[in-house]
């Protein structure tokens, strides 16, 4: 009797030692949810975190800004919390937290698909009716509203926390110094490039690590060649990009690429050695978007000068169907909010106060322009930024970029094939197919 | 000691929890990975049923057949780089160096305590045409060669992998093969030397089939690390130029995180899984041989 209580009392102890086990191990795979309970509607969060690509200082420079001044207190309320993380592994970590159900209040994402499963699956705020509930909708460029529209599916799935168009910057002085005139068509930008490399000056500076700066130029060569509508198109499988006009713009590029107009080791260069090696004159031109204004409006980076840089459309291809006044434009990575915390009161107050302050704090300490109006006059930092400013204002229509209605297999096969196919390690059909195959079999 | 191991019981307490913590972090995930295998979708969408899709995908998809020649071109190089400058570094150390061989050990070993990260990066910078030239390039355009830009093409950036993983490893096999030759016995090798075998007769008809089993599991470590390599690539090439060097691992991570297609990342780990398996079981297979009667 004695021996079976005893062999019971271990079995006993051995179980609930086990079931001990198993618990700890459980709550160790578990995920922190980010400082609020799991699930839809208005949790409440206990900061008002921000996860931010690593090399996108503005829109977290502006947030924090607002965060002391303007916005100190719904700070107070709800403290601004920001987290970084690498633009090239952004689109997993999104990803992996909202399967965990931890997305952070405010992120950015650089995958526009990603953004559209996220709002199909509820975990995405639309915020057209949430920002017409807290009466900041009329706080929104309509220009920037249609912007984001178009890439999510129709609607306001992100804050346009900065509204960029994009151009070539060239540099004043080796133009002047070449006797060189802006070129307007593509053949007089490749004829500009043709004197410059002739006279030892590395004609663009490009980033082929990032990819995207090249893919950029034949997206625009596709939309000055095919029209506005030629990426369209493709996404909604009228057009291949395999078809031969599309080749001939990868084509184009490839041959700027075989000239070695990128000047040399193309692939291995980074983001900001291709910003650098304009920005300290050692090549003539730089296809960028009107974000890079803080970084020509700094003095630190700039050696060339503000005054001595220049900003220039994407030329006009001859013949085409397209039009050099459509500027590309885009929103920057857009900041998300997660649903899970929009209609929390303090989550709400933020948001508002950013609608209402977010542009005249991003011009004035950043010299970057937003989607937001900007209540309070603030005088142009330099020349090339009244130009951008101008330029902006006086568009009429725009276009998007190569990469922007694909999904994330094509978009990453298109910015990795972009250095071999200027490097002449691919050829242009080669990088059409892979890229058409990525959006196929992505899709 | 034979009572407590010929108790059931004690066996089961004994193996329970560890074969508790193995079946959790290892066995579930992996029959896990495989029932995601005949889905499709993601956390974000939700999961549907999608049969032998991802498998039929995987027979025909051009991106997983160039990862797969790529892993088992980088698997096979590798490994009998690191295999074999390790075997020969260790016998450099019991034969040469003898007991002066403790700081050349340590310092040739010293690179496997490093970051793979940082080793990356450190070859990165070695090896870089732009924006500046590094040492490497800058020795080639001293001695009048041209500089070369080694991460363009997927040649010359394969051979910067292999350089740099087998000098990374090369002191971890060199330590473990050092181990298996220290034990070979001192007698048999004079009572060789005194009948005549000397040099590479000696190494050939002596120490090699004496220090196999420890050779064979040199590779057999060597070969499943290589075959699932992932770190060094990331930081170096980032699977380029284009997708030239992407292994199955980085294929299979950029599917699944990435693109958003648990299902046919998962398929790929499958895939991995049973490369893995098959190469153990040949090595295996292999090193029955006693090589004493070759």
């Amino acid at each position: 009797m004695i021996a079976t209580s005893t062999r019971s009392k271990r079995r006993l102890l051995g179980l609930s030692a086990s079931a001990a086990a198993l618990t700890l191990l459980a709550s160790a795979c578990g995920g922190t949810g980010g400082g609020a309970s799991s699930g839809g509607g208005s949790a409440a969060p206990s900061s008002f975190s921000f996860l931010s690509a690593t090399e996108n200082t503005v829109d977290r420079a502006v947030l924090t800004s607002l965060s002391k001044n303007e916005c100190a207190t719904e700070n107070k309320a709800l403290p601004l919390s920001v987290q970084t993380q690498p633009q090239a592994n952004l689109n997993e970590k999104v990803q992996l937290l909202a399967g965990q159900n931890a997305l952070p209040v405010t992120f950015h994402e650089d995958t526009p698909t990603t953004v559209v499963q996220l709002a199909q699956s509820g975990k995405v705020e639309n915020l057209e009716p949430l920002l017409q509930k807290l009466g900041v909708e009329d706080q929104l460029l309509p220009s920037a509203v249609s912007t984001v529209k178009e890439l999510y599916n129709g609607q306001l799935d992100a804050l346009p926390a900065e509204y960029n168009i994009e151009g070539i910057f060239y540099n004043k002085q080796i133009f002047a110094a070449h006797g060189l005139s802006v070129p307007s068509t593509w053949d007089e930008l490749v004829a500009d490039a043709a004197k410059l490399q002739t006279a030892g000056v590395q004609p663009f500076s490009a980033s082929g690590q990032q990819g995207w700066p090249i893919t950029r130029l034949i997206g625009d060569y596709i939309f000055r060649d095919l029209g506005p509508n030629a990426m369209k198109d493709v996404a909604d499988g009228k057009a291949k990009l395999t078809d031969p006009a599309y080749v001939a713009a990868a084509q184009k590029v490839a041959d700027l690429g075989k000239a070695g107009y990128f000047g040399k080791g193309v692939g291995s260069i980074d983001y900001n050695t291709a910003l650098n090696t304009f920005l300290t004159g050692k090549a003539a031109m730089l296809y960028m978007g009107s974000w890079a204004l803080s970084n020509i409006g700094d003095p630190k980076q700039d050696s060339v000068g503000a005054a001595n840089i220049g900003f220039m459309p994407f030329p006009a291809v001859a013949g085409g169907q397209g039009s050099i006044d459509q500027y590309p434009s885009n929103i920057g990575l857009g900041i998300v909010v997660s649903s899970q915390y929009a209609n929390n009161t303090e989550v709400d107050d933020w948001l508002s106060c950013v609608a209402k302050n977010y542009g005249t704090d991003s011009l004035k300490g950043q010299s970057t322009i937003s989607g937001f109006k900007v209540n309070t006059p603030v005088p142009a930092a330099n020349a090339v930024t009244t130009q951008v400013q101008t330029t902006m204002s006086t568009a009429t229509s725009s276009v998007l970029w190569f990469e922007a209605l694909f999904n994330a297999q094509a978009t990453t096969t298109s910015q990795q094939d972009a250095a071999p196919l200027v490097s002449g390690s691919m050829s242009a059909q080669q990088f059409m197919s892979a890229v058409q195959n990525a959006l196929t079999s992505g899709s | 000691m034979h009572r407590v191991l010929g108790d059931r019981r004690a066996i089961a307490i004994l193996l329970g929890p560890a074969l508790l913590v193995y079946s959790l972090i290892m066995l579930v995930p992996m029959f896990w990975s495989v029932g995601y295998s005949f889905t499709k979708g993601n956390t974000i969408e939700g999961f549907t049923w999608h049969g032998f899709g991802n498998f039929s995908h995987l027979w025909s998809d051009p991106n997983a057949h160039q990862a797969l020649w790529f892993t088992l071109k980088y698997a096979v190089v590798v490994t009998v780089g690191q295999v074999a400058v390790g075997y020969l570094l260790a016998l450099l150390y019991v034969f040469f160096l003898r007991r002066a061989s403790a700081l050349i050990r340590t310092l040739v070993f010293f690179p496997m305590v490093l970051p793979t990260v940082a080793v990356g990066l450190l070859f990165k910078a070695l090896f870089q045409i732009a924006p500046q030239y590094g040492p490497i390039n800058q020795l080639l355009v001293d001695v009048g060669l041209h500089p070369i830009d080694w991460f363009s093409s997927t040649g010359t950036a394969f051979i910067v992998l292999v350089i740099m993983d087998v000098w990374r490893s090369m002191g971890f096999y060199a330590v473990l093969l050092y181990a298996g030759l220290v034990d070979v016995p001192d007698d048999i090798l004079e009572s060789a030397r005194l009948d005549g075998a000397s040099g590479l007769r000696l190494v050939r008809h002596i120490v090699l089939p004496l220090s196999f089993p420890v050779l064979m599991s040199s590779l057999i470590f060597s070969i499943n690390g290589t075959l699932k390599v992932f770190d060094s690539i990331l930081p170096l090439t980032n699977g380029g130029p284009g997708n030239s060097t992407t292994p199955l691992t980085v294929l299979m991570f950029n599917t699944a995180f990435d693109y958003g297609d648990y299902g046919y990342g998962s398929a790929i780990a499958l895939l991995l899984t049973v490369v893995c398996l098959l190469v153990t079981l040949v090595v295996f297979r292999v090193s029955r041989r006693d090589l004493t009667k070759g």
